[in-house]
């Protein structure tokens, strides 16, 4: 069973998202003893395809460097992974914003089902995935010839970055499919950690109350901590922070060691992004609060009172 | 323009759904539906693109049980002018919806179709990368603002990173995020006038479109349970704690 997974990268580098994907790749391939290789598909992208090839179980990667796949357009990457899955069984993508736009295109290319977020590899066709934000496993079995997969990163371990020494091997596709244009980006400026990525994670709510409460109450407390800085979807509407700073559903599903939710009350959908995190540490004035029915430890009281003192005594 | 809104009937965003004793799937007798909540931004946005004057028709399509008819009804409350019913017993996955809604779009000619990133239901996120796969179309998923002109529109999406803008050829799909507007709730009158809207009935042999399902559920469990912890007294005592969990140096 041969498996070609899409990395996540910026051209100079890999973004760790993909090392998650190869453990899922490795697992699936090792059922039948076949290879793991990586589409790194983008342009002047030879610094991330020399360490997509030193990630350990890849034995070959694919690159294809091509001014039409820089910002990885779907609609220039579907079909290249389309045409490349002839000689594959399986294609997996990271469940990142880019790997969810990619995946389905080419799974419809293919005439497949694709098998959405993974949490494991049960077999060569079966795996589950979680549905209604995460109440509920499914276990599904895969009838189509080839499978299209994409990989909820907090399932599956980080494949080592070192020690594999696989070869870079140039391919090409048709490039511009001319329907679709990259304009620019916005993006978020923070030299602190990924959200996805991050070991420890402080999350604000509407409690907050505004932006300059994020950055006066949870950024303090984030800096101490070296953590990474998330919100709920209220916090996020309401403009307190930036979009990408939402864990949820239908935001961001993160795991990290520590997860400090302030001022978050816990709904479903709230939850169904953080409830693998291994310590949830919670910071509410209502006790009541569904978020203290997953919390390892509860603190009641205010938020404004509360999040200084811990700040300081860190 | 015309635009084209498939919209989803799904267990409620607020209701906590359980797992069948047996696996077989989750409890969905007496539950409350609703209509994907992503959809109804979809149709929101819609029907502010019919208020400027730069969509004259919106279509809304639900491929589902009958009940499926009251997620249209709704649709239709809030503005849209009429509905295609796609009627389908049992199990559809995106790749047969999107199938069909292929097979609307050819038929109705959209210059937009605007879809949900994803159902609450499934979580699946894909119905709309897959349908503009299968129409050759551009695809701006995500979206948080959607600007279409002549021949064009620009779309900002809602990224890992942060936001981007694309730029894709009409027709196109778009598939909303929750930032992109705030829904209506629909008025008593409209409601009322919604009644009058036309819906077709259909069903997937009409279009030819084969659902048999590719993917088998072969159970569904219910996910590990996380134990409430304990509460602390005191910042003192959470300090102590985590620093004993090894979470803190
Ligand atoms: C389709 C859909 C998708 C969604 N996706 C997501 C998602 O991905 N992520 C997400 O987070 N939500 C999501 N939601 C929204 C979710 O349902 C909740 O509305 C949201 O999580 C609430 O955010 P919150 O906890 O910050 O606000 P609230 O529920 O208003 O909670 C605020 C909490 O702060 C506490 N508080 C107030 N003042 C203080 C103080 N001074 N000190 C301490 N505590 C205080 C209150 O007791 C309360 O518990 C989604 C909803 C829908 C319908
Ligand atoms: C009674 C019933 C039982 C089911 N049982 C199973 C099962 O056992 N196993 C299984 O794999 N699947 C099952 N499904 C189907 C599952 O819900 C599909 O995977 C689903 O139709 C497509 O995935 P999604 O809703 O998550 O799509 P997403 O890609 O998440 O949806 C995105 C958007 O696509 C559009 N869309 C999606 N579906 C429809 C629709 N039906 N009509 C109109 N627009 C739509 C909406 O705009 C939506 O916002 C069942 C469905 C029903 C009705």
């Amino acid at each position: 069973m041969s498996v070609l997974v899409l990395a996540e990268h910026d051209n100079a580098s890999l973004k760790d998202a993909t090392l998650n994907a190869v453990s899922a790749a490795r697992a699936l391939a090792g059922f039948a003893g076949g290879e793991v290789h990586v589409l790194v598909a983008g342009s002047g992208a030879q610094g991330a395809a020399d360490a997509a090839a030193k990630v350990e179980g890849v034995s070959k990667v694919l690159l294809a460097d091509d001014a039409a796949y820089g910002d990885a357009l779907a609609e220039n990457v579907a079909p290249l992974v389309a045409g490349l899955l002839a000689n594959y069984d399986a294609f997996l993508a990271p469940a990142t914003s880019r790997g969810k736009n990619i995946a389905p295109r080419v799974a419809a290319l293919l005439d497949v089902a694709q098998v959405s977020e993974i949490l494991s590899v049960e077999s060569a066709d079966t795996f589950t995935r979680p549905i209604y934000a995460g109440n509920a496993i499914a276990t599904v079995q895969s009838s189509d010839a080839k499978k299209v997969i994409t990989v909820r990163g907090t399932a599956f371990p980080k494949a080592a970055a070192s020690g594999g020494s696989a070869s870079v091997e140039a391919v090409s596709g048709a490039a511009d499919s001319g329907l679709s244009s990259f304009k620019g980006a916005e993006l978020t400026q923070s030299a602190r950690p990924e959200l996805t990525g991050a070991k420890i994670i402080v999350s604000g709510g509407r409690a907050l109350g505004s932006g300059e409460a994020f950055t006066q109450y949870i950024d303090p407390l984030a800096d101490k901590l070296g953590a990474a800085v998330g919100a709920s979807r209220a916090a996020v509407d309401a403009g307190y922070v930036p979009n990408d700073y939402q864990v949820g559903q239908t935001g961001k599903i993160v795991a990290p060691e520590l997860y400090v939710a302030v001022g978050i009350s816990g709904a479903i959908q709230h939850l169904a992004g953080m409830k693998d995190s291994k310590v949830i540490v919670a910071i509410n004035k209502d006790e009541e609060a569904p978020i203290f029915q997953v919390a390892d430890y509860g603190l009641v009281g205010d938020l404004f009172q509360l999040v200084p003192e811990l700040t300081s005594k860190l | 323009m015309k635009i084209l809104v498939p919209v989803k009937r799904v267990v409620d965003a607020n209701v906590k759904v359980r797992v069948k004793p047996d696996q077989s799937g989750v409890e969905l007798a007496n539950v409350k539906m609703s209509m994907n909540p992503f959809d109804e931004i979809s149709v929101e946005e819609a029907v502010r693109l019919k208020e400027k004057g730069v969509a004259t028709e919106i279509v809304v399509v639900s491929v589902g049980p009958a009940q499926a008819q009251e997620t249209l009804r709704t649709a239709l409350a809030m503005g849209a002018d009429r509905g295609i019913l796609i009627t389908a017993d049992g199990p559809t996955e995106s790749l047969g919806v999107a199938k069909l809604l292929a097979k609307v779009a050819a038929e109705e000619q959209p210059g937009l179709i605007i879809l949900g990133k994803q159902a609450i239901d499934d979580d699946a996120n894909q119905t709309g990368q897959m349908l503009a796969a299968l129409l050759g179309w551009g695809q701006g998923t995500f979206a948080s603002k959607v600007e279409p002109s002549a021949d064009k529109v620009a779309v900002t999406r809602e990224i890992d990173g942060g936001l981007e803008t694309v730029e894709l050829k009409l027709p196109a799909v778009v598939t909303t995020d929750l930032r992109l507007n705030e829904p209506r709730y629909a008025s008593l009158p409209n409601i009322m006038k919604a009644k009058a809207k036309p819906i077709a009935n259909k069903t997937p042999a009409d279009y030819g479109v084969d659902l048999t399902p590719r993917l088998t559920t072969l159970k569904v469990s219910e996910p590990p349970k996380r134990s409430a912890g304990i509460k602390v007294k005191t910042v003192d005592e959470l300090v102590e704690k985590l620093k004993s969990a090894g979470v803190i140096a």
